[in-house]
């Protein structure tokens, strides 16, 4: 096997030295009783080739761009990788490295990561921003956790326009604590409505995300202050499509106190849902109770620029119990691909290609009420919105998925009044002819 | 010490991204226009954020200089302990990489992902036979967010029961992690002292079992590289109480198919895809922790559930007893998709790579047990923990050894910890390091102990080959800066 380098010769070597018999001498402290008595009943090892065939197979059992067209996004979102991100990131000094715990052979982890952080307070519009966290919506539960223990509340809201299977993930992980979540109705303009909140006095934080589920950009402005009628209570802007403030004001110019989401559309393949990028910023009142890892500035012996990690002690291997997150390994690499996106695309690029997607989706909406269809939700949106279909468009739907057409996400088993109606989503990839053919599909 | 690995070339400086570039760069191919433009409200948008502007060949020399910055697995040898730094294989990488693999939504129906939804099937059946525990859920994205799913499974599993239970036995010997995981689910963790020999005593843990303890967390094999040999009878108190036994399987690479955790006692087990699959570690993540349960806990088991019928698979939310989701989508599918490609390169061949860990350990322990001080002397498993005592007289400490280990062309090994040893460095070898490797590894190990004692200063200024020098971290902690 290519992966074990130790001859017959090497072994024997190597017993003589220990002074055992044969290797199964070295596993005597395992009591008989804990042994294994059959072998490993799995597959027979395959070749580099016959994997290679295998692996082929089960990809082609797959519906992808651009065979396909997949109107789809809901918190994954198809988007351009450069090649040179992909090949930098194929850097193995990168990839093959543990997390940077010996900075002086680690620099450039190190650094990238501390450049990550800056580019995500710029984008934000944050003080801090943290290593990651495994995703968005873990990053949205460990917000709303940071929230009771900054306020020391135990009282939290969530917009139900919030990613649901992120509210999914918050519900676990608030289960065992005895917090209690309170979830936002939405208005008929397809916004969150605050105006049910009434013991802000109580509340540890408030969480809607923007663009939101439906697509939909919030009026974080006017959210924010009214969560801040209370001056302790936490303003916390949740994501899904960071790149939208490519364009958009950023959350902390609108008064965000957290802002946390999925950072996989800045140059993360979607990998059917992960490996993506939990995006974690905060005021920098709130810096020593964040969750996760942070990359600092400071000098060498010499007097020369490096990076470490740093404020560990708010971290479990320090803190143990008292730690502000279990979170040990993050998704590093991750952060590293999506600084390397936005550093190519720069400024500039970015607000230009957050105005394509932008526009992209204007023309598919624009091209779909043409066509007669209903655009329930009236508040701006980014790069998905609902569509209401006629009833009875499941068929559609399902015919559709044999012309390897993927008309968006029915939206009814997350909001069961909802029938008929899905989320659509259409991001630079997708050509002026690929949304012609799907309103005249849909519409046939 | 003559032909070292480590030696000194041209490293090239590199500035911060925003040390560079100039306004109107562009390091990306800007999709061309063919739709009108439908500007936002302005009172919605703004000017973009400060970025700065550079181009492809820019970005492609920062990145190309900062990765000659870092040491990797494939830099050199790692034996970064209780980190299982193997060799991580390239075809796994391309595996990956596959269009209908990387570019698949996660929402897709399941007539369009059957692909995605075998290989997610298939590597929980594989997880487990490697184990012997009944059920595996792909879920947890590292392995501290797999103790987090352990701990609401406690939770859940003792809830069901109508129990609502405090405590949580943690040995004194466990990674961090895991008092904190357990913390997160509303435990407090009630301290285990190993006994003689670094190893857990029945009656420590017989005194301390209680009907309000949830169970008990142990790390097997240990964090001081010893196996836990009284995890049956340890178990069986456990059990007897009403309790649960969770296994951090951070270690696992000591024991692929020698041991089956559920004949030990194990109720719950949490995996390190990052360590025992050989998926990278990707210099901080992402791992994967997947959890294996017994039967009796698989309903309990985070939701959606991949499930077949007649070769047909599908995601199912209906398991009404689940713990709910703990990750947006499946967990890190893309690492789960490179230890499915390593299992099925290895095969039952898993079983000789834990014996050649397990050999190069105790090769390494024989050869340094008379310079170093070995606080256990005894077979260990795939890790072996030494102390700075024997150096400690020069003034010298393991901290220094490690640093002197890096100019030496080697990663320095975990320091430090267990906690419980004081001054310890953790050697883990690996299977897939060459004998002649681990012989440098030991040969600069027994030269810095020379040197420790004739020059102890080239250990207390080291490193001096790297890109920089020791940093000072105290100051990056008192006045953080953390953005530029």
């Amino acid at each position: 096997m290519r992966y074990l380098p130790h001859t017959d010769d090497d072994v024997t070597q190597m017993l003589a030295v220990i002074g055992a018999a044969s290797i199964d001498d070295l596993f005597a402290s395992i009591p008989s009783d804990c042994r294994r008595r059959e072998g490993l009943d799995l597959p027979a090892p395959m070749t580099e080739w016959e994997l290679d065939k295998h692996m082929r197979k089960l990809a082609s059992d797959m519906a992808v761009c651009p065979e396909h067209l997949v109107f789809m996004g809901a918190g994954s979102y198809d988007h351009y990788i450069p090649e040179a991100v992909k090949q930098l990131l194929g850097r193995s000094e990168f990839y093959t490295s543990y997390t940077p715990y010996q900075p002086e052979v680690s620099q450039g982890t190190l650094q990238a990561i501390y450049e990550y952080q800056t580019l995500v307070t710029r984008l934000l519009g944050m003080d801090v921003a943290n290593a990651s966290m495994y995703d968005g919506a873990s990053g949205l539960a460990e917000a709303l956790l940071m929230a009771v223990r900054v306020t020391h509340r135990k009282k939290v809201y969530v917009s139900s326009l919030c990613h649901p299977l992120y509210r999914q993930v918050v519900k676990t992980y608030f289960e065992p604590t005895g917090y209690q979540i309170v979830e936002l109705p939405y208005l008929e303009n397809g916004r969150t409505d605050l105006s049910k909140v009434d013991d802000l006095d109580a509340c540890a934080g408030i969480a809607v995300q923007s663009p939101n589920f439906f697509g939909c950009i919030e009026d974080i402005e006017t959210l924010a202050k009214k969560v801040h009628g209370d001056p302790k209570t936490l303003m916390i802007v949740s994501f899904t499509e960071p790149l939208a403030y490519g364009l958009l004001k950023s959350p902390g110019s609108l008064g965000a106190d957290i802002a946390c989401g999925e950072g996989q559309s800045l140059g993360v393949p979607r990998s059917f849902g992960g490996p993506g990028l939990g995006m974690f910023a905060a005021k920098k009142d709130y810096l020593r109770n964040m969750p996760g890892r942070l990359v600092g500035k400071t000098k060498d012996l010499e007097g020369r620029r490096g990076f470490v990690l740093t404020l560990s002690t708010r971290e479990q291997h320090i803190r143990r119990e008292k730690a502000t997150s279990n979170i040990c390994s993050n998704q590093g690499l991750c952060a590293t691909a999506a600084a390397m996106y936005m550093a190519a695309l720069g400024g500039t690029g970015i607000h230009a290609l957050a105005a394509l997607n932008r526009n992209k989706t204007a023309y598919l909406q624009g091209a779909l009420k043409q066509a007669g269809l209903d655009l329930p939700f009236a508040a701006p949106t980014f790069n998905e919105f609902v569509v209401k279909f006629p009833a009875g468009f499941a068929e559609t739907y399902n015919r559709l998925l044999g012309e390897k057409i993927v008309a968006g996400l029915p939206l009814e088993s997350y909001y069961p009044e909802l029938r008929d109606h899905y989320l659509l989503c259409a991001t630079e990839t997708m050509d002026r002819e690929d949304m012609d053919l799907l309103v005249k599909e849909v519409t046939s | 010490m003559n032909n070292t690995v480590g030696t000194t070339g041209l490293v090239l400086n590199e500035p911060l991204l925003w040390e560079m570039g100039k306004k109107g760069r562009i390091g990306f191919s800007l999709p061309r226009s063919d739709v009108d433009p439908a500007p936002l409200d302005d009172g919605l948008t703004g000017t973009g954020p400060d970025f700065p502007d550079l181009s492809e060949v820019d970005i492609v020399r920062h990145y190309t200089r900062l990765s000659s910055w870092n040491f990797g697995v494939d830099s050199g040898m790692y034996p970064l302990g209780s980190c299982t730094m193997k060799y991580n294989p390239k075809t796994n990488e391309k595996q990956a990489s596959l269009p209908g693999l990387a570019q698949a939504h996660p929402l897709l129906p399941p007539q369009l992902a059957q692909g995605a939804l075998k290989i997610m099937f298939d590597l929980e059946r594989y997880l487990a036979e490697i184990t012997g525990m009944s059920a595996v859920t792909l879920q947890p994205a590292a392995g501290a967010h797999g103790e987090l799913t352990g701990m609401l499974l406690f939770y859940t599993f003792h809830k069901s029961n109508n129990q609502q239970r405090s405590k949580i036995l943690i040995p004194d010997t466990a990674h961090g992690t895991n008092p904190a995981s357990a913390a997160l689910c509303g435990f407090t963790s009630v301290p285990v002292k190993s006994g003689a020999g670094g190893i857990l005593s029945p009656e420590t843990v017989a005194g301390l079992m209680d009907e309000d303890t949830a169970g008990i967390m142990i790390t097997n094999p240990n964090t001081l590289g010893l196996f836990e040999d009284n995890i049956r009878q340890v178990a069986d108190i456990v059990h007897a109480k009403g309790g649960l036994v969770y296994a951090d399987g951070a270690n696992m690479n000591a024991v692929l198919g020698i041991v089956n955790m559920a004949d030990l006692g194990v109720d719950i087990l949490h995996l390190n895809l990052h360590k025992t699959f050989s998926t990278p570690h990707g210099g901080g993540g992402p791992g994967s922790g997947p959890v294996c349960v017994t039967r009796e806990l698989e309903p309990f088991l985070p939701v959606p559930r991949v499930v077949m019928e007649n070769e047909r698979y599908r995601l199912t939310y209906n398991r009404p007893e689940s713990i709910g989701k703990i990750h947006a989508f499946y967990g890190n599918f893309g690492i789960q998709i490179r230890a499915y490609a390593y299992i099925l390169s290895m095969g039952a061949d898993l079983k000789r790579a834990s014996q050649f860990a397990v050999l190069s350990a105790n090769y390494i322990k024989e050869r340094l047990k008379g310079v170093y001080h070995l606080p256990y002397d005894k077979p260990c498993m795939h890790e072996c923990v030494f102390t700075d005592q024997n150096q400690r007289k020069h003034k010298v400490s393991t901290l220094d050894i490690a640093k002197r280990l890096i100019d030496y062309g080697f990663h320095p090994p975990t320091i430090y910890f267990p906690l419980v040893v004081q001054g310890a460095l953790m050697i883990e070898p690996t299977e897939t390091e060459p004998k002649e490797n681990i012989d440098r590894l030991v040969d600069a190990l027994i030269a810095i102990a020379a040197e420790a004692e004739e020059r102890p200063e080239l250990l207390t200024e080291a490193p001096v080959k790297p890109k920089v020098r020791r940093l000072d971290e105290t100051a990056a902690a008192r006045k953080p800066c953390l953005s530029g």
